[in-house]
């Protein structure tokens, strides 16, 4: 009798792991980022963490039993390059859900076409219009402009600064956070002292600054890359100026550090977590997840980590918490269960996603940094 | 607006126009040789600084003969240039020469690019970063040194180009090649030698601006403009108009931008060469063209 209970069972279990066996076919998630192209200083670290974390994954026994299949393609930071990988990624991969694009503009383009093939999309760029108005299907892991902005003028408020001069380039990056600074600033009741603009490419910011040294503000706020920034680093020591420099996180890397050089020195921002991991307070939550991802990237890929890798990290690190909640890998299972991620550690921040907000971060996700000594220094947390 | 500021955009605008400057004087050079425009102009600008780096970085040779390098491959490179693109298809249209040079600028970005990346570099100021101040205005050591050696590369191109014997042979040739070998001057030579000449005065112009405005693999592409507009300003085949115009150039960005409006510089400083070339057409100090008949 025991036996044939036994035997039983057995069989059961043969009959439940049977269609488990067959369900070790990998889950198929996409991406379109730009690893090469003008863009590709964001592309490249993108792509190297999602190789990074789809073999730690797959080491670790996969997803829900099954190995993670990442199929990744490069836009060369094109837009029409960005709508053929999103194609392929549809129609030809299957994908169950998607990463990506690397720029705003790359995601704004293929975004319609991940919702109306109703497949979710986790974008790695940064403009908000990404995410307002709320597309069912898309959602973002980088913090928004609109998070460091209100995070300098906060601290500049605390320092009882009021009259406020800025200098934006003049590219998508800096016109957009232009619109926000010019709105953010009245709104923090402060005044907009002056508004200058310098080209991606410009060498020489002395005339925007001798202008705005004439108005005597009580700081500048400058947003752009590399180049752009450590210029006008350099030019605000050459006219031996002394009025406080805000930056944006936009140049929260270390290579800004060393263009500028002495030039750097008491320059204050805002940054991700990632670039002062070992100074936070031993208790905070991040602190683990961001070393053990400095650590692991820096030992496969032999270069420096950057923030913008850690917005591919939480893009994937995101779907796959969803699809384990979700028990099933289906895109609409994954999409409803992202809305329902809440308290999620990762290197950004720490995610509250809902239905009207899919990107889940504010400005906490930031903390003010200055440089002192050519490295980051925690200002205030 | 006070005397101090105006003297800063002033000296930014000198600064900023000598390096304009410079690139002209190479188009010059290659222009009154062999008739065509060389688009890699800036190229060879970009070589220059990024070189520099380069060997800085590693050899560690030390800042001076790290650029004495960075100088002698770009001449190399010019040399190579001639050579291997401009020489084989020596008969050809001006035109299909000028669509070879810019064949060669995107090959050399794109080499400098595969090689070192699309990093921003940049080297120590040759004597520091201390400003010096002067009337209220201020200007870094650097300045001065772009300035001085902008000034002494013209004053030895005019002299050899008016006063030696090879200058002179250079400029034989590209106002009437067979008269020119008729008399002796080995055309293809002075071709080649105008190349080198060029990414010469084009890679000194890079080492001495990249402490200032740093360098990455692209930074040939603007300068390569800049340096063409100025000399269709000054006048093609003057390098007195040359570095005017880029003086010019770079005095009008900075005031744009200081007394205008900073988003519209480069759109002011173009609507005046608009305007001047509209008034003069051969440029500032160019002769009009004449032929007898």
């Amino acid at each position: 009798m025991i036996t044939r209970i036994l035997f039983f069972a057995l069989a059961v279990m043969v009959f439940i792991s049977a269609p488990a066996a067959k369900a070790a076919e990998p889950i198929k998630v996409g991406a379109v980022l730009s690893v090469s192209g003008p863009a590709s200083f964001l592309g490249e670290p993108e792509r190297n963490t999602l190789l990074l974390l789809q073999d730690k994954i797959n080491a670790q026994g996969g997803i829900l039993g099954r190995p993670l299949e990442m199929i990744i393609y490069d836009d060369e930071t094109e837009v029409n390059k960005a709508v053929l990988a999103a194609d392929r990624l549809l129609k030809r991969d299957r994908v169950v859900a998607a990463i990506g694009g690397t720029t705003s503009g790359n995601t704004l383009a293929i975004m319609p076409k991940f919702a109306s093939a109703r497949i979710p999309l986790v974008s790695c760029a940064a403009a908000e219009k990404i995410v307002k108005p709320v597309n069912p299907w898309v959602f973002k892991t980088p913090q928004s402009d609109r998070h460091a902005v209100i995070k300098i003028l906060e601290h500049a408020k605390s320092q009882g600064y009021k009259n406020i001069a800025i200098i934006t380039v003049s590219d998508g990056f800096g016109q957009a956070g232009r619109e926000v600074l010019m709105e953010l600033i009245p709104a923090h009741g402060m005044n907009v002292a002056a508004d200058e603009i310098y080209g991606p490419k410009d060498t020489d910011m002395t005339p925007q600054l001798t202008k705005i040294r004439g108005l005597n503000p009580d700081a500048i706020v400058c947003w752009g890359t590399n180049p752009g920034p450590a210029v006008i680093a350099r030019n605000r020591v050459q006219l031996a100026m002394d009025t406080p420099l805000y930056m944006s996180h936009g140049v929260a890397s270390k290579r800004f550090i060393e263009l500028a050089g002495d030039a750097a020195e008491g320059l204050i921002l805002p940054a991700g977590r990632l670039a002062v991991a070992d100074q936070l307070s031993e208790d905070h939550p991040q602190k683990a997840v961001l070393q053990a991802y400095i650590q692991e990237y820096e030992a496969r890929f032999n270069t420096e980590v950057s923030t913008f890798g850690g917005y591919a990290y939480d893009a994937l690190t995101l779907i796959v918490e969803a699809v384990r909640r979700a028990g099933e890998a289906t895109p609409q299972a994954i999409r409803d269960h992202l809305e329902e991620i809440h308290g999620f550690v990762a290197t950004g921040g720490i995610f509250e996603l809902s239905a009207e907000d899919h990107n889940g971060l504010d400005e906490r996700a930031f903390v003010i940094v200055r440089i002192a000594g050519g490295d980051w220094e925690l200002v205030s947390d | 607006m006070d005397l101090a500021s105006l003297l800063q955009f002033l000296a930014s605008g000198l600064t900023v126009g000598s390096t304009y400057g410079l690139a002209a004087l190479g188009f010059t050079i290659i222009f009154n040789t062999t008739g065509i425009i060389n688009f890699a102009q800036g190229e060879f600008v970009m070589l220059g600084g990024i070189l520099a780096v380069v060997f800085m970085h590693w050899l560690d040779p030390g800042l001076p003969a790290a650029i004495l390098l960075a100088v002698v491959a770009t001449t190399l490179v010019g040399l190579l240039m001639e050579r291997l693109t401009i020489r084989p298809v020596r008969n050809a249209s001006a035109i299909n020469l000028i669509i070879v040079t810019i064949g060669v600028s995107i090959t050399i970005r794109g080499l400098v690019m595969l090689f070192w990346g699309k990093d921003t570099y940049v080297l120590p100021a040759f004597s520091g970063m201390a400003p010096i101040h002067l009337l209220g205005a201020t200007i870094i050591p650097q300045s001065l040194w772009i300035l001085g050696i902008a000034v002494v590369v013209l004053a030895l191109l005019k002299g050899f180009f008016s006063r030696t014997i090879f200058g002179r042979a250079m400029l034989a040739c590209s106002f009437e090649p067979r008269a020119a070998r008729l008399v002796g001057i080995s055309v293809e030579r002075m071709v080649m030698a105008s190349f080198m000449l060029s990414a010469f005065v084009g890679a000194v112009g890079g080492v001495i601006l990249t402490p200032l405005t740093m360098t990455s693999y692209d930074v040939g592409v603007l300068l390569g403009m800049k340096g063409f507009a100025a000399c269709i300003l000054g006048g093609l085949g003057n390098p007195f108009g040359a570095a005017a115009g880029g003086l010019i150039l770079g005095i009008l960005e900075a005031f744009g931008a200081g007394l205008v409006s900073s988003a519209y510089k480069d759109a002011i400083a173009f609507v005046v060469i608009l305007g001047i070339l509209l008034w003069k057409p051969s440029g500032l100090f160019g002769v009009p063209d004449t032929e007898r008949v």
